[in-house]
């Protein structure tokens, strides 16, 4: 990213075991998720100057820390919900690039199933609750769900543009592909469009194989300078671009449109910043908390026009060797979603990018975008990344 | 938790519909509602209306005034909400949450009532029908308007 001098690059990156840890703590997932992509990078706790991570309550990062035994100079625990941890690349890579930090490391960790069962979606989190602080509260009285949210986009979108459900559950379908390939995936049979069409509906027009699985588990990721790296034995990975965006909070009907998402305003960036465009990427992982929220990233990110996202997920449209291959290790909908996927994103573009992808890899990937959305499509954050420096 | 849409049968009596709690921006639009008016608030200088409420115009940060809406509007978008383990509305699945668009141009979450869920459409005329909630606060619902 940077134009002299320090070049930002991932060096280490890795998931905790995942889908179901009834024996961790979510702090210990973090720690598991640390050993790994530390283990990764060549490097260890000692190593680290610079602390990034985030969660549901204050001094949540700084508590991570202290649990880890990390004593930083650089912390960062900016909340984005699921786009979070593309934010905080994006200001390590800020934070490294400008010589005020010199090793980063990104942790992510939850116990959400194990903890909170499947309530996350339509059982009181998430704007189901009556309970809302402040302005929050408008949106919080109509029993309104977290699924209920990205339904009323979905409606919107197939009003809009003809986007029909068969489309929606191509999406679905295609993650379930990748995932089938992905020993540690939380569902991995195969299914088909009429699998996810009669599913039973949770909030129409999505059905619950529309929406993402709820998992426990975690990530990390090391980002240190291109400097630092060629003295290790690691391959680079390099923050060719970043940026993020937000229209709206918790507030559904602040949404300006619902069939545009932040991602029509950070994507744009991120590829200006990287100096490319869509046509040049050569995998996505995109956040999929549920099917919609992928037909308008694609859109909003650039890789078709906006109203024919239905069109560009269908027939394996996001398969590999189809038009974008995207979420090679089955997404949230099949994978895994604790909560936060953001690190997961990021740890399985890194993974493309060395070619360790296994069965699922895109032959000869040099630049992925990893992009997070989170809230009620509130909020969207891009990273691009590549194998070469920019 | 059970993987169960159909909530179980609860014996205890029914929990009432949630209440806003009142706050400098918000005590007028809620007072107002618990007398049966929705109100807007319209910019005294660029007069953009605007909800929800706040202390500025979101457009242009000059100051607004309170108006009386009409209380019509069109449904900009709408889901049937089917699975919500949270009472009172569980007890209600299934309902229609709706974003509708006012005449005046503000949008607002609501449910759309007194309809089969599967009769209402994107771009269906709606009006607005009252119910109190608290000693200082009421809320639109919306009902179609034929």
């Amino acid at each position: 990213m940077s134009s002299k001098g320090r070049q930002a690059v991932i060096i280490g990156a890795a998931t905790s075991d995942y889908p179901l840890l009834p024996d961790m703590s979510e702090h210990a997932v973090h720690g598991q998720a640390a050993d790994r992509a530390l283990a990764d990078a060549g490097l260890t706790l000692a190593d680290v100057d610079g602390f990034a991570s985030t969660g549901f309550f204050p001094m949540y990062a700084i508590g991570v820390a202290e649990y880890l035994g990390l004593h930083p100079t650089y912390y960062d625990e900016t909340h984005a919900g699921g786009a979070s941890f593309e934010v905080l690349a994006e200001h390590a890579a800020y934070a490294i690039e400008a010589g005020a930090v010199d090793v980063v490391l990104i942790t992510y960790g939850s116990v959400q199933l194990s903890q909170m069962g499947r309530r996350l979606g339509t059982g009181g989190g998430g704007g189901a609750a009556a309970f809302a602080p402040g302005p929050a509260i408008y949106d919080a009285l109509w029993g309104n769900t977290l699924v209920g949210n990205y339904a009323l986009a979905a409606r919107r979108h197939m009003h809009q543009f003809g986007t029909t459900a068969e489309q929606l559950a191509a999406v679905a379908v295609t993650m379930r592909e990748h995932a089938h390939s992905n020993p540690q995936a939380q569902e991995r049979d195969p299914i088909t469009v009429e699998d996810v069409l009669s599913s039973r509906l949770v909030a129409d027009p999505l059905h619950k194989l529309d929406c993402c699985v709820i998992s426990d588990g975690g990530g990390a990721c090391v980002m240190t300078t291109a400097e630092r790296a060629a003295d290790l034995d690691v391959t680079p990975i390099y923050v060719l671009g970043a940026a993020h965006a937000t229209t709206h909070a918790m507030n559904l009907s602040s949404m300006p449109d619902l069939t545009v998402s932040p991602a029509a305003q950070c994507g744009p960036l991120a590829f200006r910043r990287a100096g490319i465009g869509p046509a040049d990427v050569d995998v996505a992982q995109l956040y999929d908390s549920f099917t919609i929220t992928v037909v308008l990233t694609v859109e909003d990110l650039g890789f078709c026009a906006k109203g024919d996202g239905g069109a560009f997920v269908d027939h394996g449209g996001l398969g590999l060797g189809g038009r974008l291959p995207t979420n090679t290790d089955g997404g949230g909908l099949s994978a895994c979603h604790p909560g936060m996927r953001g690190m997961f994103l990021i740890v399985e573009a890194v993974r493309q990018l060395r070619g360790e992808g296994g069965v699922t890899q895109v032959p000869d990937a040099k630049i992925a975008v990893a992009h997070g959305t989170g809230g009620m499509l509130s909020t969207g954050a891009t990273l691009v990344l590549g194998t070469e420096a920019p | 938790m059970t993987d169960a849409a159909t909530p179980t049968t609860d014996a205890r009596p029914p929990k009432p519909r949630p209440a806003p709690v009142p706050d400098h921006d918000s005590a007028p639009y809620w007072q107002a509602l618990h007398d049966g008016k929705l109100l807007v608030q319209r910019c005294q200088d660029c007069h953009e209306a605007q909800l929800y409420p706040r202390d500025r115009c979101l457009a242009c940060r000059g100051p607004v005034a309170w108006e009386e809406a009409s209380g019509r509007g069109t449904v900009y978008s709408f889901t049937v909400i089917r699975q919500n383990y949270v009472r009172p509305f569980r007890d209600l699945i299934p309902y229609v949450v709706g974003l509708i668009e006012l005449e005046e141009g503000p949008r607002i979450m609501s449910n759309v009532i007194d309809c089969d869920p599967d009769d209402v459409q994107v771009g269906m005329a709606v009006r607005a029908t009252f119910e109190v909630v608290s000693d200082d606060a009421g809320i639109a619902l919306f009902v179609p308007d034929t």
